[in-house]
């Protein structure tokens, strides 16, 4: 028996008056597939079956969604890891709004991420060559760079999903906590007096289902808490 | 930068290190008087109320007091925040907890210190 019975969230906004799981049936000849791949398969039974995906190898972090009741990237995901008694159930990252299927808007998302000013900031005068950096300074800024903004993180927090336009969110203040660990970036107190309010970082209870979650494993947790030593030395 | 006012610090981090430093001084307090029911013999009134007729011990219930009041307030305000989307339930919601929080500090303060 190497039927999968897939169950799946559907929502067309033009057609459907609310949400609801349609099930399908594929057959994988017993191979661990990607659970892109079944998708995939579920689309040629269906090609009105809408989702996002792009470079089906974890890199692009289009394809998050939600397996089985966990966040993840469905193109590096296999069966194995994430289907239970024969059964996957697959819907769209919880917290955001529908647009169909299991896309979803990720405007809030953005949002947070563009407050934190996701660029270098340097007023003093540009090298003639490049801004160096020591191995030691650069050394800090492994396990904040790698993220690919697929939001599997920010998605799975409930404090994300409370005050999605007030709280910044893991995925943000990681790439937050990235530019104020760089030894190039010269904002830094700028940067920390936009986030001392009671919402922006401090909203975060360390839970760390960002870190349970996060398909490049990395720990949005420890940089949430590295910005808050920042801004306790800042304020103190 | 997201501005609020009736959060008790006006700021996060001032917030977060009053919800800290008032739940080490609430352990302290609480491990204090179990400590004290526990190793004292013969507990009657007369060494309950002399324990608190002392200075220190005053001041040590006055700090647990104000301690209770402010992380009350700090974790109820964020309770609020969470749950509570109306803004007019929510400043009501507020305004009543924190009330109550300075109606049960000048309670207890006349408890220890009243006559």
């Amino acid at each position: 028996m190497s039927n999968l019975q897939v169950s799946l969230y559907r929502y067309n906004p033009e057609t459907d008056s609310a949400p609801h799981m349609e099930e399908f049936e594929v057959d994988t000849q017993g191979r661990d597939l990607m659970v892109l791949d079944v998708l995939h398969m579920v689309k040629e039974q269906d090609n009105s079956l809408a989702f996002r995906r792009s470079c089906r190898e974890g890199v692009c972090g289009s394809d998050g969604m939600n397996m089985n009741g966990k966040n993840g990237l469905a193109c590096i995901t296999p069966l194995s890891d994430v289907v239970k008694g024969g059964k996957l159930v697959l819907r769209p990252l919880p917290g955001l709004p529908v647009i169909r299927d299991l896309v979803i808007d990720m405007g809030l998302f953005y949002k947070q991420y563009e407050r934190i000013q996701p660029y270098l900031q340097n007023s003093t005068q540009p090298p003639s060559i490049e801004r160096l950096q020591s191995p030691e300074e650069r050394d800090k800024l492994d396990g904040l760079y790698e993220c690919i903004l697929c939001a599997c993180c920010s998605t799975s927090c409930p404090s994300f999903w409370w005050n999605p336009d007030k709280f910044v969110g893991p995925a943000g203040l990681l790439q937050s906590y990235r530019f104020l660990a760089d030894s190039r970036d010269t904002a830094t107190h700028e940067r920390l007096s936009e986030l001392d309010d009671p919402f922006s970082v401090f909203r975060c209870r360390g839970i760390m289902n960002c870190v349970a979650v996060c398909p490049k494993g990395l720990n949005p947790t420890r940089a949430i808490g590295k910005i808050r030593d920042m801004l306790l030395a800042d304020a103190t | 930068m997201v501005t609020n006012i009736t959060n008790l610090g006006r700021s996060g981090v001032s917030d977060w290190l009053i919800q800290r430093v008032s739940a080490v001084v609430m352990a302290l307090y609480t491990l204090f008087i179990v400590g004290f029911l526990l190793f004292s013999s013969d507990l009657d009134y007369a060494t309950w109320s002399g324990l608190f007729a002392q200075t220190w011990m005053r001041i040590f219930s006055l700090l647990a007091f104000v301690s209770i009041a402010a992380h009350a307030w700090v974790g109820l305000w964020t309770v609020t925040t969470d749950y509570i989307k109306p803004a007019g339930i929510r400043i009501a919601a507020q305004s009543i907890i924190i009330l109550a929080n300075f109606v049960f500090l000048v309670w207890g303060i006349q408890v220890v210190w009243g006559a």
